[in-house]
């Protein structure tokens, strides 16, 4: 993987005329020695995982640790009633952040994008889409590889990972390349792309992992559901022609730094915030194992 | 890292490290013990022994062994189907110390009597590290063909084992060496883009001074080499 900023996409694009994606496209080819088919062949594979793990979703099951299962279902019920406040794209959005969330809580199949615990905020975005736009399967397919660059470039430069960068890492990160993605699909070029994932992820630093338990659960799940409204949100403001005033590949490198400076016990350590409240503890209780 | 490690790995969830990582270090035990397993001795340690109930980490690490890979529906189903297939499946915590913190030490027993042990550590995302097999220094991914040559440490072994790979056009992508004292045990790590030929690693098993050959192969069993 060659990129370390968005800037080095973007001038590759420009200079050869050719899309955002199709720079993706071309890395992945040469990094991996895959033809063109090949890997749009497995990028088609993941859109159809995506796909089916959210048709297969299952309110009726709850995690092992019985803290996660049945939230979609809830929004999906109050989204079918038709009086929510919010119009049916947004509400869906957040309905099918949740689901994957809760999928994956409950060992389904999913795809990490960028992460596990991150895993519905693409999807939701992607096929809340697909449901309500007339959008052709390739197009789709090349916004998962503007998701993938700029994932690639936050994990390069940054991090992708709760326990080194906080959840800014994850849920900011999936959240900015879903909405890179969001802003390719609405029409929007090179510039609408970077400034709809550096606003998302602006709006999402310093966010801390801090999960009960030690499990991709709470509150990890319902934040999905955050970043995928971001995206929606930042692509939409990118598209109005809103950019951030700080440079897209800057607002990465600030995410880094406060990466860096979040202390540990905020990284997945489950030592501080959320994880040590009464409520928590409580569960934490119940759910010490034996290991017999 | 590639672009399908950041939009992937497709996997059963929760957990990229704890529930993805483990299968994978179950398989690559598996895969390294070369026949199906009728005993397995799980010791968890730090983080996996501390979060693995509730990631799922007990059901992956069984999976891996029974020789599902990381997007297997049946994932959670492992400890069942283990048990249906009278495989003893025992866990408890690692006697090891100072280990990465999602670190499992896998002790297998095969049906012809086969015996293999590993010290797997989850190192993030979905990658994994087996540090250790069979108490001796290891390192490798799983991502790779990987040769690991037990010698003892005299002149002469790496440029045996290298002059082979050459030969056989197969290129290396990392190489490790360790020993343990001079003129003692000594191991050779060899991460390789391509396959090894079966009947070169019997050549190698033979040769004076190499005491025991391990090899990691990316071929499913059943599938044909080439």
């Amino acid at each position: 993987m060659s990129f370390k900023k968005l800037s080095e996409i973007t001038a590759i694009s420009e200079d050869r005329k050719i899309p955002f994606w199709q720079v993706i496209l071309e890395d992945d080819m040469k990094e991996r020695g895959a033809t063109r088919e090949e890997s749009m062949k497995t990028m088609g594979s993941m859109l159809d995982t995506i796909t089916e793990a959210d048709a297969k979703y299952d309110a009726s099951i709850r995690s092992a640790s019985g803290m996660a299962g049945g939230d979609g279902g809830k929004i999906e019920a109050f989204r079918m009633k038709g009086n929510s406040l919010i119009d049916g794209f947004i509400l869906e959005v957040i309905e099918k952040a949740v689901k994957m969330g809760e999928s994956n809580a409950c060992m389904k199949r999913i795809v990490a994008m960028p992460t596990a615990g991150s895993c519905g905020v693409i999807p939701a975005v992607l096929l809340t889409y697909i449901k309500h736009k007339n959008v052709e399967r390739e197009r789709i397919i090349e916004a998962l590889y503007v998701a993938g660059g700029i994932g690639e470039v936050i994990a390069t430069s940054a991090s992708i990972s709760g326990a080194e960068g906080g959840c800014q890492a994850e849920i900011g990160s999936a959240g900015a390349m879903a909405a890179g993605a969001l802003a390719y699909l609405e029409g929007g070029g090179n510039e609408e792309i970077v400034h709809a994932a550096a606003l998302t992820l602006k709006n999402m630093l310093g966010l801390t992992c801090d999960p009960v338990a030690g499990l991709v659960e709470v509150p990890c799940i319902k934040r999905n559901a955050a970043g995928a409204v971001n995206a929606v949100v930042y692509s939409q403001m990118a598209m109005a022609g809103v950019r951030s005033a700080i440079e897209p590949d800057e607002v990465i490198e600030s995410m880094n730094r406060i990466g860096r400076l979040l202390p540990s016990c905020l990284k997945e350590t489950g030592q501080e915030g959320l994880a040590i409240t009464k409520s928590a503890e409580k569960i934490t209780e119940r759910l010490s194992m034996s290991w017999q | 890292m590639n672009l399908f490690d950041i939009i992937g790995p497709v996997m059963v969830g929760p957990s990229s490290s704890h529930t993805a990582g483990a299968v994978k270090i179950g398989y690559v035990a598996r895969r390294l013990l070369g026949e199906n397993v009728v005993s397995a001795d799980i010791g968890l340690y730090g983080s996996f022994l501390a979060t693995g109930k509730g990631h799922g980490t007990d059901a992956a690490l069984v999976a891996g062994i029974l020789g599902m890979k990381m997007d297997d529906d049946n994932i959670p189903n492992s400890l069942k189907i283990a048990k249906e297939k009278g495989i003893k499946v025992r866990f408890g915590k690692a006697d090891i110390k100072d280990a990465h913190p999602n670190s499992v030490e896998i002790k297998l027993v095969g049906e012809h009597g086969r015996q293999l042990s590993i010290v797997g550590e989850s190192v993030g995302g979905s990658l994994i590290n087996i540090a250790k097999i069979d108490g001796l220094d290891a390192n490798f991914s799983g991502d790779f063909p990987t040769l690991i040559v037990h010698n003892q440490d005299q002149p002469g072994h790496v440029a045996e084992v290298t002059g082979m790979l050459a030969e056989k056009s197969v290129n290396i992508a990392t190489m490790q060496l360790y020993r343990a004292n001079r003129g003692g045990n000594a191991v050779m790590v060899i991460e390789c883009d391509q396959e090894v030929p079966e009947k070169y690693l019997e050549w190698l098993k033979n040769l004076d001074g190499v005491n025991k050959v391990t090899y990691y192969s990316l071929i499913e069993e059943g599938e044909n080499e080439f």
